[in-house]
């Protein structure tokens, strides 16, 4: 049975079901995986007690014939899903200590499919950062190594560092994540695995620490495409409590999965070739190409003028909405509270937030307070909403000429620790070819592709249609049959 | 368009952030370059375009003006930093 911690969720479902191995085996395998592997520092809080009793009704419910669709697999949960009675600080030491005494409707529909909680995810502070090195909890480390013989910590991606981290150690089956300007496709390049964000409104946000709540979508992160698909099915769905909510029936995502992509098109946006990216990754999308021709697509030149402002976009919207969103961490409710000798109300607030943020999540309130400020909000942030309606129509008129985009997920591999923290800029630019998907809340995916020169993964990136998740799961399936990625980073932990 | 030093410490006030003048010296910079760099977008044509408002078109929707939630006051408590008689506790605010 061994090494039921390195199967696909797939496997693990299919395999219970069978009575190969009971769920508490299941669980088993991970919470060891899980304490063995700590020094990826991938979880914040580890909680092998909830995935027993999980594993425990899910054998029971085999036993009784009760089986639900995602019974006997445990799952890890990103640090900024409230999850009842479990610390949930959103990596921020502002946060620290917080249990909701409620739990996000993600994590509850998960949990009502029958999945068990292993644990919570390290994650950059407020989903702000590509590196996952702004977490309170300090960064999560790759499980990959380059092959050039040294041993330099790199980074697993970010915002969703530990919950890529964990899925490709191992010590996860499948997890979510959540993807403001690229936060689960980035990290999932980076670690050679899967993750969807779907269409926005699709999952609900309610109970999800907001970062920038006209961007943030969750949404799985997992080996394979079949994977995300599964969990994509038990995460999404109208909630009444998230006014964003699409009140729109759940596809079956797994039953209409198909590689055959005969009929349709599939775009390639020159504004995606741009200078200084390393010609691996250039070579990657040309095989892309390839694979999807060889499944029956047919492949098309397009343009999405705008592409080259979507970042500078993204860099006054999500840090004005942060800014907004951040207000509420004041010291009153929960969290943190500093209080200066003799200080007043105000006093505290300012104490507490300076104390309780980090160095990243302070310098985007500061942008953000700063884009909206009095004399400023038209020549910032109005101006910035104008050219995201630009950008959304770029790719409307792109979806009259095909179905799908193809792209690359990040314009290089997984870079080391510390490579780009000291230059923000550098650090943003990781999020290029993830960013217009999110500022058009487009469904987007990222699959393996392949390994560059020096054995890092790299990751193919598909955008779809608004509601079109099947067509991107579907072309990503494609992919995943062609590209033949069976990688995984060698145990050194 | 360039932050000076007081500005930093006027948008530090309204964001509430008890910046220290370390903070304060590396941010005029920080906040320069990545304002400048935003400042691209001038160059984008924008006569005539809307704001966006909403990503996917939807109906906002209204619901039934009912009580739906409510009788929690302990569990709305159980994170607060200082919770006295019921209520959240804070600092004097009124001499």
């Amino acid at each position: 049975m061994g090494d039921l911690n390195l199967k696909t969720l797939t496997e693990l479902r299919d395999g219970f079901r069978a009575g190969e191995f009971s769920a508490r085996e299941i669980a088993t395998s991970f919470n060891d995986a899980i304490v063995a592997a700590r020094s990826l520092n991938a979880y914040t809080i580890e909680t092998p007690d909830a995935a027993l009793v999980a594993a425990d009704a899910a054998d029971a419910a085999r036993a009784s014939g009760d089986l639900k669709p995602l019974s006997g697999i445990p799952l890890g949960i990103k640090d900024l899903f409230a999850t009842e009675g479990v610390d949930s600080t959103s990596g921020s030491n502002i946060l620290r200590g917080f249990k909701p005494p409620y739990e996000s409707t993600v994590s509850g529909k998960l949990k009502a499919a029958g999945a068990g909680m292993l644990g919570k995810l390290n994650m950059d502070e407020f989903a702000m950062g590509s590196s996952n090195e702004t977490s309170a909890y300090g960064p999560v480390i790759s499980p990959w190594k380059r092959n050039d013989g040294g041993n330099a910590a790199l980074t697993p991606g970010g915002s969703s560092g530990g919950s890529a981290a964990a899925v490709s150690a191992g010590l996860a089956p499948g997890v979510t994540g959540t993807d403001t300007g690229g936060s689960i496709r980035q990290p999932a390049a980076f670690t050679g695995i899967s993750g969807i964000k779907p269409t926005y409104g699709r999952c609900s946000r309610w109970g999800i620490v907001a970062f920038a709540s006209s961007l943030d979508q969750a949404g799985p992160m997992a080996r394979t495409v079949r994977d995300c698909a599964i969990l994509l099915e038990n995460m999404t769905g109208f909630d009444p409590k998230d006014a964003t909510s699409l009140d729109l029936p759940v596809p079956q995502w797994e039953a209409g999965l198909s590689s055959d992509l005969k009929g349709k098109k599939v775009g390639i946006p020159k504004e995606y070739r741009i200078d200084g990216v390393p010609d691996e990754i250039n070579a990657i999308w040309d095989r892309g190409i390839e694979w999807l021709k060889d499944a029956g697509a047919e492949v098309v030149p397009i343009s999405l003028p705008h592409t080259k402002y979507a970042l500078p976009t993204y860099y006054i919207i999500a840090p004005a909405e942060a800014s907004s969103n951040l207000a509420r961490y004041d010291g009153v409710r929960y969290g943190l509270r500093e209080t200066p000798e003799g200080g007043n109300l105000d006093a505290m607030y300012s104490a507490t937030r300076e104390a309780g943020f980090g160095a990243e999540v302070k310098r985007r309130i500061m942008i953000g307070t700063y884009v909206l400020s009095a004399g400023f909000y038209d020549a910032y942030f109005n101006k910035a909403q104008k050219v995201r309606t630009l950008i959304k129509r770029d790719f409307r008129d792109a979806f009259r000429q095909c179905d799908l985009i193809l792209t690359p997920t990040a314009p290089s591999a997984a870079f080391g620790l510390n490579e780009k923290m000291s230059d923000p800029l550098a650090m943003y630019l990781n999020d290029v070819f993830a960013v217009p998907a999110s500022l058009a809340g487009l469904p987007a995916m990222s699959v393996p592709g392949g390994l560059d020169g020096q054995g890092l993964p790299l990751g193919l990136h598909l955008i779809g249609n608004e509601l079109d998740e099947q067509g991107v799961l579907n072309a990503g399936l494609a992919i995943e049959e062609r590209a033949g990625f069976t990688a995984r980073a060698e145990k050194w932990w | 368009m360039s932050v000076t030093e007081k500005d930093v410490l006027h948008v530090a006030k309204l964001a509430r952030l008890a910046l220290g003048d370390a903070e304060i010296e590396r941010m005029v910079p920080e906040l320069n370059n990545i304002l400048g760099w935003v400042e691209q977008l001038g160059e984008v044509n924008t006569d005539g375009v809307e704001p966006l408002t909403a990503v996917i078109d939807n109906q906002l929707r209204l619901r039934d003006d009912v009580v739906n939630d409510g009788d929690c006051r302990d569990a709305v408590l159980s994170n607060a930093p200082d919770a006295q008689h019921g209520f959240f506790a804070v600092p004097k605010v009124i001499e």
